[in-house]
């Protein structure tokens, strides 16, 4: 950890009590983001991505709950704030970006409108100067002809030009932080690469920081400084990408990479490994991964791993703690 | 939107056509209007007379066209009791019961929208659990029980509003008002309430279904992840969204409380057009019968259009035209 994090999230805990019991969606997560970093979030579906992310921005829907650990933002805690002091927060100082753009606008209000409530909710801008910076925006999200587009309503957009509206969104008072959950899903195959390079060159210029969870191991390759990868709500591993794509230490991350075949060949999605991720209401005893780990130990079924460091990456696997315990 | 309110106004045009066709068939096949006029001392041959005056032995086709052709400029005939125009009648009668109606609607709407959208905000809230029970009451309350209920307490018991009655009217080039003297608005209350009851409890509830459904959505999401107040997202976002489904269920309900306005009027005597048509019925008065079928068509079709208008303002999807003069991408 080089300098001051921009967000860490410590032991983070996030429970949904339901009539069966207490479910854990995220169980004790810790990690940190530094100012201008990307860090890629990648776990099979049910994983515990959004529920991260909605944490962080303070949106968990009830009766979700963050049950236990801290975030903070540059310091300070924000996870215990109350609702107005977090509203300000979100859009200012974290932007969200969510998965389907057809769904993210508001059908009734026009492009323009959206921008300029937005604007005008964190600044102080009288509407012709948050109207002027509409236009620039979309015309920085790569939206041709603004001035004409910047009265249309979402309806006249096309799923691409949409995406790239609630970039213009997410970003239009430059917050730090960006929490972009599988930004590209919802789209066509052919524009999702473009998505994701506007979504990172715009986030280099700002010096924006993003958490950009995604299926796609390619899109991480490509785009992500640090990566992530999340297994039944805990973290298996994370670390630098370089690291955890070439050398993977954690024997699911090693399944997952042995379905990447390289970057420029097909879309590099997440393939099978035997066997299903648990469901939330029988995690195994131990190592929530030994149902479906080849390596498994006793001790894999008894206790359950903590992270370890091994080079720069940290890893949560027995195996990896013997080695640590010998060296 | 020119297109599309004259494509709307040819559809209205069509249905006021059966509309017509069905009070025109009630004329020719339900008794015998030369019966209903005259007395049984009458001759033959003075029946026959009659029939010819009235046009009664010209072909169905002509007839039909001078029916329509008089419905059109407020034409209805002679009532046959009353031996007066029908539209001397209707427009007597006609403040009375549109006045009922508007200030019911209007109370519904100001008193259930709000109502809904408290209800759809605070799901857990003491409040918004009162507001359901009581609404299921207002549901399955007849209107005569509770119009009853409301005079016995109200009229009665405490003697704060007149039981029956518009109370004090004053005439308005020809609109007999209630709305303008004290008198005539304490009459008022009470038919309004118990005409307005159940639109109010049907109006809550869809307010607050449709605000529990666009509050799950993304773009409410969004709304919140980009910190907008939650006055902005409640009200501005949310409700604006569950506006659709409010207008269409609020035009049909405006037309079944002029429709169902007979009731009310039965309770209160309250002089209005629905009262008329119950009397109309008891004496078989079919150009009263049929001017009433006529009015109501009228105003519901005036209502649905209104209704359509609304979308096209409230709804940019619907305004084709100008998406397509724009282009995609
Ligand atoms: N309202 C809820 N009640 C109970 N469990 C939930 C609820 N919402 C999500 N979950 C569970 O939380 C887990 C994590 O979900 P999520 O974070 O959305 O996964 P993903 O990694 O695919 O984004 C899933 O197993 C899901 O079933
Ligand atoms: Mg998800």
């Amino acid at each position: 950890m080089a300098g001051n994090p921009l967000l860490e999230v410590r032991n983070l805990r996030v429970e949904f009590p339901t009539r069966r019991g207490i479910l854990t969606a995220v169980d004790d997560i810790s990690l940190h983001i530094d100012p201008g970093e990307v860090l890629g979030v990648v776990g099979e579906s049910g994983a515990g991505k959004s529920m991260t992310g909605a944490a962080i921005i303070g949106l968990l829907e009830p009766p979700g709950r963050i049950a236990d650990g801290e975030i903070l933002l540059e310091g300070r805690r924000i996870d215990n704030l109350p609702y107005e002091q977090m509203r300000r927060i979100r859009g200012r100082e974290i932007g969200a970006i969510f998965q389907d753009p057809l769904t993210s606008l508001n059908p009734l209000y026009s492009v323009g409108e959206q921008l300029v409530e937005t604007i005008q909710t964190h600044t102080d801008m009288s509407h012709s100067q948050a109207l002027a910076r509409a236009i620039e925006l979309l015309a920085e999200v790569g939206i041709p002809a603004p001035e004409r587009r910047v009265e249309h309503y979402p309806h006249q957009f096309s799923g691409g030009m949409r995406q790239r509206v609630v970039i213009a969104l997410a970003l239009c008072v430059n917050p730090k932080l960006i929490i972009a959950d599988e930004p590209t899903t919802a789209l066509d195959v052919s524009i999702q690469a473009q998505i994701i390079a506007l979504l990172k060159r715009l986030c280099r210029e700002h010096g924006t920081a993003v958490m950009l969870v995604t299926h796609d191991m390619g899109v991480i390759a490509e785009t992500a400084d640090r990566v992530a990868v999340m297994y039944a709500g805990r973290i298996a591993e994370i670390g630098p990408v370089r690291q955890v794509i070439q050398n993977p230490k954690h024997p699911y991350t090693v399944g997952l990479m042995g379905s990447i075949p390289s970057i420029d060949q097909g879309d590099g999605r997440l393939t099978q490994i035997e066997g299903a991720m648990p469901r939330l209401t029988a995690i195994p005893q131990g190592c929530a991964f030994n149902p479906r780990c080849t390596l498994t130990m006793d001790r894999c079924f008894r206790e359950r791993p903590d992270l370890v460091q091994v080079e720069e990456t940290r890893v949560s696997c027995w195996h990896h703690d013997k080695e640590l315990a010998h060296a | 939107m020119l297109a599309f309110i004259i494509r709307r106004m040819i559809q209205s045009v069509v249905v006021m056509f059966f509309v017509a066709l069905l009070a025109f068939a009630m004329f020719r096949f339900v008794g015998d209007p030369v019966h209903q006029m005259v007395g049984i001392e009458t001759s033959l041959e003075e029946r026959e007379e009659l029939r010819v005056k009235l046009g009664l032995r010209d072909p169905i086709i002509v007839q039909f066209g001078r029916f329509v052709g008089n419905a059109a400029t407020l034409d209805f005939g002679i009532s046959y009791q009353h031996q007066r125009p029908v539209s001397e009648m209707i427009k007597e009668r006609m403040p009375a019961t549109l006045e009922l109606s508007l200030i019911s609607a209007l109370f519904s709407l100001l008193v259930g929208v709000p109502m809904g959208v408290y209800t759809g905000l605070h799901r857990q809230g003491v409040l918004s659990k009162v507001f359901m029970t009581a609404s299921l009451i207002g549901i399955s309350l007849p209107t005569f029980l509770i119009g009853i209920l409301l005079i016995y307490v109200f009229a009665v018991i405490l003697g704060w509003l007149p039981s029956f009655g518009r109370g004090v009217v004053v005439d308005l080039g020809g609109w007999r008002t209630g709305l303008l003297t004290t008198e005539g608005l304490k009459a008022l209350i009470m038919p309004a309430i118990t005409l307005g009851l159940f639109q109010l409890t049907l109006i809550m509830r869809l307010v607050r279904a449709e605000m529990l459904e666009v509050l799950r959505t993304d773009y409410i999401k969004f709304a919140r992840a980009r910190g907008l107040t939650n006055r902005a997202v409640n009200f501005g976002h949310a409700l604006k969204n569950t506006l659709v489904p409010v207008i269409t269920i609020t035009g049909l309900q405006l037309g079944s409380i002029i429709a169902f306005a007979i009731i009310t009027e039965t309770v209160f005597q309250w002089p209005g057009m629905g009262l008329m048509f119950l009397q109309a019925i008891q004496n078989v008065d079919i150009p009263i019968m049929a001017a009433y079928l006529i009015m109501i068509a009228f105003f519901f079709v005036a209502i649905n259009l209104v209704v359509d208008m609304l979308y096209y303002v409230v709804d940019p999807r619907l305004r084709v035209d100008a998406s397509k003069a724009h282009g995609h991408g």
